[in-house]
């Protein structure tokens, strides 16, 4: 019978209209969904289609070497709605920060999840794995390694969520301690999509969700295994002020008259045009902002070996002195100038992670 | 009490910074035109468009408010009212903390999120009929949402 179906056997459908949500609501939160996941409103119907149908499935989260940021931003998220729909149509079967069960509880939890739903789990994992000495980083005493490689074997697909997770993050910074090393670096047989920022952007780790929601499948994704829907554009490319580049008005400063007045704030050593990301349109705190909007360069957190970059502040390289003129000349020019001047600024990015010194304690006491 | 005289960042001297809104207008245009010749509708999402801060407003002020205004009160509010134009609706939906979650244009006769829905009707019905069954002003019908929590 119907009635009888454990809240894991309903289709999201069945599970949104037991919690009394009209389909109406329901067509509203696929709106919202498609405007999120950059879909076209024309895909609306088709959302609304598939994710009726959806199962609930297993979703077990792995924490490891991290800050939490990634979960706060997520369960910080405004578009409260989105998320709560999104974590009703899953079963979020371990999580050590929002579970309510401890110890041997909470280890028996996921041994349990991945035994009852083996092959069609899905991982999430934020932070790194440290493989310099697995007593780095334990959970219930076993290490982040060992728990990972266990996990992993069921699971139909890994998200790397946060920059560590996807590319090791703050603690494969130089001089990495711990021998920090992503995910991907150690699995190489599960689809793994990384969701790297640090954070991420709330509604960019619901999407990836969304996504394996309504079409069972694992998004499109770049050469980093980031999904195209939210890292197929670089910053500078969606950037409001990106006119200003293109004119050739720049904030030299964080207090001259060009920062007052909104200038590009490459000089000031903006990562945007090496950096792919959806904060430029997806935006943060509810759509409020972003770094740059709030006049604060970018500094390139979804991108590897970031905090390695030379330097938060330091211009990635100088625009050519006729780059208003180059923009001229071709007519849609910006682009190609964007495109041109990103793989200039990779370059001096690369060697820039490549000279980088160590910091010791002496230097910071300076 | 003196005044405080707070930095202003982004601020816009003189033109528009994106160059987007013109040709948004103009899509809007063209949409307009392929709805009345041939009936097709179009959804423009306007989270989808880099705006510099006080393009969203200019378009919306461009387009002004028309003769329907509708609100919805599902997961959190939404906003729907025909523009000055005819056929050119704009529609903002918000989560129940009030902040925006999507925001479109669409150019069409009616927006179909404020048509009743097939499942919908057919709850309603069920409804109906145990009111009936229950006898006129017993009052007993229980909202979507009573019934199943």
């Amino acid at each position: 019978m119907t009635k009888d179906l454990s809240r894991k056997d309903k289709t999201l459908g069945e599970a949104l209209r037991s919690q009394g949500i009209s389909r109406r609501s329901f067509l509203k939160f696929c709106a919202a969904t498609a405007s999120m996941m950059a879909l076209p409103p024309s895909m609306i119907p088709t959302i609304a289609n598939a994710l009726e149908q959806a199962r609930r499935p297993s979703v077990i989260w792995l924490s490891f070497q991290e800050c939490t940021g990634c979960t706060e931003s997520l369960t910080r998220a405004h578009t409260a709605t989105v998320e709560s729909l999104i974590f009703d149509s899953i079963s979020l079967d371990y999580h050590h920060t929002l579970q309510a069960a401890s110890g041997h509880a909470a280890e028996a939890a996921r041994e349990a999840a991945m035994e009852e739903n083996h092959g069609k789990y899905l991982l999430v994992v934020d932070g790194s794995i440290p493989l310099g000495n697995p007593g780095y980083s334990t959970i219930a005493g076993i290490s982040n390694y060992d728990m990972l490689m266990d996990t992993a074997k069921g699971a139909a697909a890994i998200i790397s969520v946060g920059s560590c997770a996807a590319f090791g993050g703050i603690p494969h910074a130089k001089p990495n301690p711990t021998g920090a090393v992503s995910v991907g670096d150690i699995i190489k047989d599960k689809p793994i999509i990384n969701v790297p920022g640090c954070p991420p952007i709330p509604v960019v780790i619901t999407g990836v969700l969304t996504h394996f929601l309504t079409f069972g499948t694992i998004p499109e994704l770049d050469h980093l295994g980031r999904p195209k829907t939210f890292y197929g554009q670089s910053i500078h490319d969606r950037c409001y002020r990106r006119p200003f580049y293109d004119k050739g008005l720049f904030a030299e400063t964080f207090d001259d008259e060009g920062a007052r007045k909104g200038w590009c704030l490459y000089k000031l050593g903006c990562k945007g045009p090496t950096t792919y990301n959806a904060c430029a349109t997806t935006k943060w705190n509810g759509g409020v902002s972003f770094p740059i909007e709030s006049g604060h360069p970018c500094i390139g957190c979804s991108e590897p070996n970031f905090w390695d970059g030379g330097g938060f502040y330091k211009a990635i390289s100088i625009p050519t002195e006729n780059i208003t003129k180059t923009t001229m000349y071709a007519a849609a020019a910006g682009v190609a100038a964007g495109v041109a001047i990103g793989a200039t600024g990779r370059m001096k990015k690369a060697a820039a992670s490549k000279a980088h010194q160590k910091v010791t304690i002496d230097d910071l006491d300076k | 009490m003196s005044e405080i005289s707070l930095p202003q960042f982004n601020i816009q001297i003189g033109n528009e910074l994106t160059w987007n809104v013109q040709p948004l207008l103009h899509e809007i245009r063209h949409a307009l035109g392929e709805l009345l010749q041939t009936g097709k509708t179009g959804v423009i999402d306007l989270r989808s468009i880099p705006l510099a801060p006080g393009e969203e407003e200019t378009i919306i002020d461009t387009l002004g408010c028309g003769e329907v205004h509708a609100k919805l009160n599902a997961l959190g509010p939404s906003e729907i009212y025909e523009t000055r134009f005819a056929g050119v609706w704009l529609i903002t939906h918000y989560n129940e903390e009030n902040n925006v979650i999507g925001r479109f244009i669409e150019i069409t006769g009616f927006p179909d999120i404020l048509k009743s829905q097939h499942e919908d009707m057919a709850f309603s019905l069920n409804q109906l009929e145990q009111a009936l069954d229950e006898g006129p002003g017993s009052n007993k019908t229980e909202t979507q949402a009573e019934t199943n929590t």
